[in-house]
């Protein structure tokens, strides 16, 4: 699914290069369910800019489901995100004016579907994700782990190759957190790639797989993890 | 994907109905004044060209403006199709030629030309009772009737009688009748004009005011009694009516031709027919209603400039929104067109509105004010479409600067 080799990514500010990732080498196979883990400032937010497509390396190889996209074009890579990626961000990201339907066919009006068409398909994963009740609400009406459910509900609206979570339960108390975390793990075992990106151990210990990153490079595998 | 973006603009100008009601108010003020003004321009042209009409269209004026013969300002040949110009005799090409009322009269003997009258203008004062009043004389044969379009709506006009025998008699304006005496039912009272009495054969019909002289404010007095009471000798103008409106330009070559082997000197008079009237009103006008198009048309570029201003404040305020859009597959075509249109509907409702408004106060000029406004279809059109380029022009920019946001930057922005 994911093969990097040599990612680098360097910021300026102001007068000085800050690098963002210094050469980082990461594989992550179909149906996998992987924890990315490291401090604020590790590079682990850039990182996952890079995997979900929403930024390109400076430098290295990203072949994306068999595709070398390290010199793709925005458009093309705008492609990839509507059709192959879903994306789970800590804030939600829901749009404020739209119904938590209009929200979860947003990446499905992109692909140029129809309306009728979206409807259907905008229902059952709502249905999914157990908010059929609330697919006229607009996300104000929502609590917050009911939003994070729509927003997991556009992730897999259009059966994306690689589900892409940003610290999914960063902004939600614990028990809607391990709602959330546990809906992951449904997902996951229906086949689902899962890629979550955390600063909290123990939402990384629940996954299969962790992967350290620090000062802008993958950790060698410090608990064992890693290796297996 | 277009009817969606189409819905996604409708949407977001529906959510914050305010601003856009504002944003849209510079293109409604702008519309509105384009359309108002430019049929207010376009009534104007249409009531004087009436007016020159009612006037009747095979009208020719002559007017002599000197009494000399030859060179004297005049280098220019002949008119058209004159002659070779051929002194009379020595003596006259230095002297001076007065144009009498048989010479004129002649003029009749051309096929093109119907009918012949001399008229000598002046002011005078009318007095009956207690009551007067300042208003202007003319004096004039019958045949001023005919090419003048005039008639009397009771009594009769001046007839040749009067004006061999110099009889004090005259024809009244319906306003003057209204302001001497109270009403219009006048004929055989009499009238004193500069001290004289005269009685009164006729009141005209009245054809109302144009352009702030009234033709109702008049006496009218047979020519060779007003010529005596002004003190003149001379023929300063004269009116000349052709068979038809086809025979104006030949009517037209003739007496410019008769008063060119009289005076030699083609600035020594002026033959002017309706037509070239016409002309000259209908060019100025047309000015007219350009300026105040382009008057109008500043008000809507202003207008532009103000949606230009809140769609930029839009685009930094939807940062976000771009960025999620981008996030969830949305090209920067997307982005660009949903902006565009967004201004490109801002624009054109403002224009639809804007037309709707300016129909409303131009009924209310039309009862209030008793205008003259016309609405020509392709003002409508050009209103409607150059609002719609407003938006395009003025929503470009937003757009294009919405659909260069990168996305992580627009993700990251609070």
């Amino acid at each position: 699914m994911i093969e990097m080799t040599g990612i680098r990514k360097d910021y300026r500010m102001g007068d000085n290069v800050v690098s963002a990732l210094d050469g980082v080498d990461l594989a992550i196979a179909d149906h996998e369910f992987v924890a990315i883990i490291g401090p604020s400032g590790s590079g682990k937010s850039t990182l996952m800019h890079i995997i979900g497509c929403l930024d390109a390396a400076d430098e290295g190889s990203y072949r994306f489901d068999g595709q070398e996209i390290g010199d793709y074009s925005e458009d093309e890579l705008a492609r990839i995100r509507g059709r192959k990626i879903g994306f789970v961000f800590q804030q939600f990201n829901l749009l404020p004016r739209m119904t938590a339907q209009e929200n979860v066919e947003l990446p499905l009006v992109y692909q140029g579907m129809r309306g009728g068409k979206r409807h259907r398909i905008s229902e059952t994963v709502l249905e999914r994700v157990g908010l059929a009740d609330r697919i006229d609400h607009r996300p104000t009406e929502l609590s917050g782990g009911q939003q994070q459910r729509v927003a997991i509900a556009r992730a897999l609206v259009t059966q994306p190759a690689l589900l892409l979570a940003d610290e999914p339960t960063g902004n939600l108390d614990s028990r809607t957190g391990r709602e959330i975390m546990a809906l992951l793990h449904e997902l996951h075992r229906a086949g689902h790639t899962i890629v979550l990106i955390t600063h909290d151990a123990s939402i990384a210990a629940q996954a299969p797989r962790c992967i350290h990153i620090q000062d802008g490079r993958v950790l060698a595998a410090a608990d064992g993890q890693e290796v297996s | 994907m277009l009817p969606q973006t189409i819905a996604m603009a409708f949407k977001a100008i529906r959510t914050n109905k305010v601003r856009a009601a504002l944003t849209m108010l510079g293109v409604i003020i702008g519309v509105m004044s384009v359309v108002v003004l430019v049929a207010i321009g376009q009534g104007t042209t249409a009531s004087v060209t009436d007016s020159i009409q009612g006037m009747g269209t095979n009208l020719l004026t002559v007017n002599i403006t000197t009494r000399r013969v030859g060179q004297y300002g005049g280098y220019g040949g002949g008119p058209q199709g004159a002659a070779p110009a051929q002194p009379q005799s020595a003596g006259q090409q230095r002297g001076t030629v007065v144009l009498s009322l048989s010479d004129i009269l002649g003029l009749e003997a051309s096929e093109a030309i119907d009918k012949i009258s001399p008229m000598v203008n002046g002011s005078v004062t009318v007095k009956a009772g207690n009551k007067n009043t300042t208003v202007s004389m003319m004096g004039v044969l019958p045949a001023y009737a005919d090419i003048r379009n005039q008639s009397v709506q009771s009594g009769r006009y001046i007839v040749q009688s009067d004006v061999d025998n110099r009889s004090a008699r005259c024809v009244i304006g319906a306003q003057t009748a209204e302001d001497v005496f109270g009403n219009t039912n006048v004929v055989g009272n009499t009238l004193h004009i500069n001290g004289r009495a005269f009685q009164i054969v006729g009141v005209l019909e009245s054809k109302g005011s144009s352009a702030g002289t009234s033709s109702d404010e008049v006496v009218i007095l047979p020519y060779t009694l007003a010529q005596r009471m002004l003190g003149s000798t001379t023929i300063g103008s004269f009116y000349v009516s052709a068979v038809s409106a086809e025979a104006v330009t030949q009517a037209q070559t003739y007496v410019e031709n008769y008063l060119y082997k009289r005076y030699q000197n083609t600035s020594a008079y002026r033959v002017s027919n309706q037509t070239e009237m016409l002309n000259t009103i209908n060019e100025t006008t047309g000015q007219l209603t350009l300026m105040l198009g382009g008057i109008a048309g500043i008000a809507l570029l202003v207008g532009g400039i103000g949606i230009m201003n809140i769609m930029l404040v839009s685009v930094t305020e939807r940062t976000r929104e771009i960025g999620i859009r981008k996030a969830v597959g949305a090209r920067r075509v997307n982005i660009l067109l949903q902006f565009l249109i967004e201004a490109v509907v801002l624009s054109g409702l403002g224009g639809l509105l804007g037309l709707v408004f300016g129909w409303l106060l131009m009924q209310a000029l039309r009862t209030m004010l008793n205008m003259t406004l016309i609405m020509s279809l392709g003002v409508v059109e050009l209103a409607i479409g150059f609002s719609m380029a407003v938006g395009i022009v003025f929503g470009l920019y937003p757009a294009g600067k919405a659909s260069k946001l990168r996305p992580i930057e627009a993700l990251r922005y609070d």
